[in-house]
């Protein structure tokens, strides 16, 4: 197989910083959907 | 003709690759660093806490909106920036990344720190940094910079937003203190790019931009330098007298500013000499950044030991 050039490798560099962004902004939203129910979730009417 | 011209001139595409390095330098991280240390100020000044997860994500997205403002600038602003040798390297004008990718990911990051400081804290806090936004790309960089050499005393006004919206995010409301926060900044923002404007002068005029020492010549920016120097340092220990600051920090205020007001006396000295004004410009604009930051570093110190103290 031939050697990535650099338009490909840096190619691969942008997609591995956009999947990391997205990556991070999901878990962002998880934790924060985490701190912001609090104990509300054990409090609430079953 | 340079390389890439040649290429474009024959169909190839010369551009070097763009690294995810270029996409974090669109974002101007050392622009992000003051945005966030002020921010963190404003936050920890509120009467009031929110949990230290949601205060961290706040400060991320008044980070991110910060550097999506920094792209839509690099975006727009691409012809400047490459004649001018302090930011010809910059990711757009050297070619490494393209302007419409500059303008997406400024629209992109735009949209996604307003909508998730909208979710994590509140409206106010979200609408705050959207005008903010709004205001450093299309008021300041798309109308004025080019326009009038008033360009950043208006423009300055988007800069000192970060502790109002670092406020708004932890209380919902916008009071007398972080006013004042806002206010430092505001005068604190001519003198310190006019002093990088003095030494940079010539590549301010060879980019067309109407800087002060460009338009009204180099006697008057210096006056005006000292005008709001002036006008900084007594502001610099207002917080102290509002009750939001105790003596420690206005004794540090008082004496940052009279070492603010030394330096810009020293240009004055120097107003006829073109090399020495170049290097007391520099001077006075390495030690306005010291300034703020120690500014702030004490307002944060002091609110720490207050509550260590509690």
């Amino acid at each position: 197989m031939a050697d990535p050039t650099n338009e490909e490798k840096a190619r691969r560099q942008r997609n591995l910083l956009l999947a990391a962004a997205l990556v991070g902004f999901a878990i962002l939203f998880f934790v924060m959907t985490v701190v912001r129910l609090g104990g509300n979730v054990a409090d609430r009417p079953l | 003709m340079s390389d890439i011209a040649i290429a474009t001139a024959s169909g190839i595409d010369a551009r070097p690759p763009a690294r995810a390095l270029d996409y974090l330098l669109l974002l101007k991280p050392r622009v992000m660093s003051l945005v966030v240390f002020t921010g963190l100020v404003g936050m920890v000044m509120a009467p009031v806490a929110i949990h230290p997860v949601a205060a961290a994500a706040a400060l991320l997205c008044i980070a991110v909106g910060a550097g999506a403002s920094g792209a839509l600038n690099m975006w727009f602003d691409a012809d400047i920036d490459a004649v001018m040798d302090r930011t010809r390297d910059r990711p757009v004008p050297s070619g490494r990344v393209k302007a419409e990718d500059a303008l997406a990911t400024g629209i992109v990051l735009s949209g996604f720190s307003v909508a998730a400081l909208g979710l994590f804290t509140n409206v106010l806090a979200a609408a705050l940094l959207a005008a903010t936004i709004l205001f450093y790309a299309v008021v300041y960089t798309m109308l004025l910079k080019r326009a009038t050499s008033q360009n950043i005393v208006i423009g300055g006004a988007a800069g000192a937003m970060p502790p109002v919206i670092g406020w708004a995010a932890v209380t919902g409301d916008v009071t007398l203190v972080p006013v004042v926060l806002f206010a430092i900044i505001f005068f604190w923002t001519p003198p310190h790019f006019w002093a990088l404007a003095l030494a940079k002068r010539e590549e301010y005029a060879r980019a067309g931009v109407p800087m002060l020492p460009v338009v009204a010549g180099i006697a008057p920016t210096i006056w005006q330098i000292l005008a709001y120097t002036l006008i900084l340092v007594p502001l610099g220990a207002l917080p102290t007298v509002i009750g939001a600051a105790g003596l420690a920090y206005a004794s540090v205020a008082l004496g940052l500013g009279g070492l603010f007001v030394w330096r810009a006396v020293a240009l004055m000295r120097v107003m006829d000499d073109s090399a020495a004004r170049k290097r007391e410009g520099l001077k006075l604009f390495a030690y306005s950044i010291v300034y703020l930051f120690a500014l702030f570093a004490t307002l944060l110190l002091e609110r720490i030991v207050w509550s260590l103290s509690a």
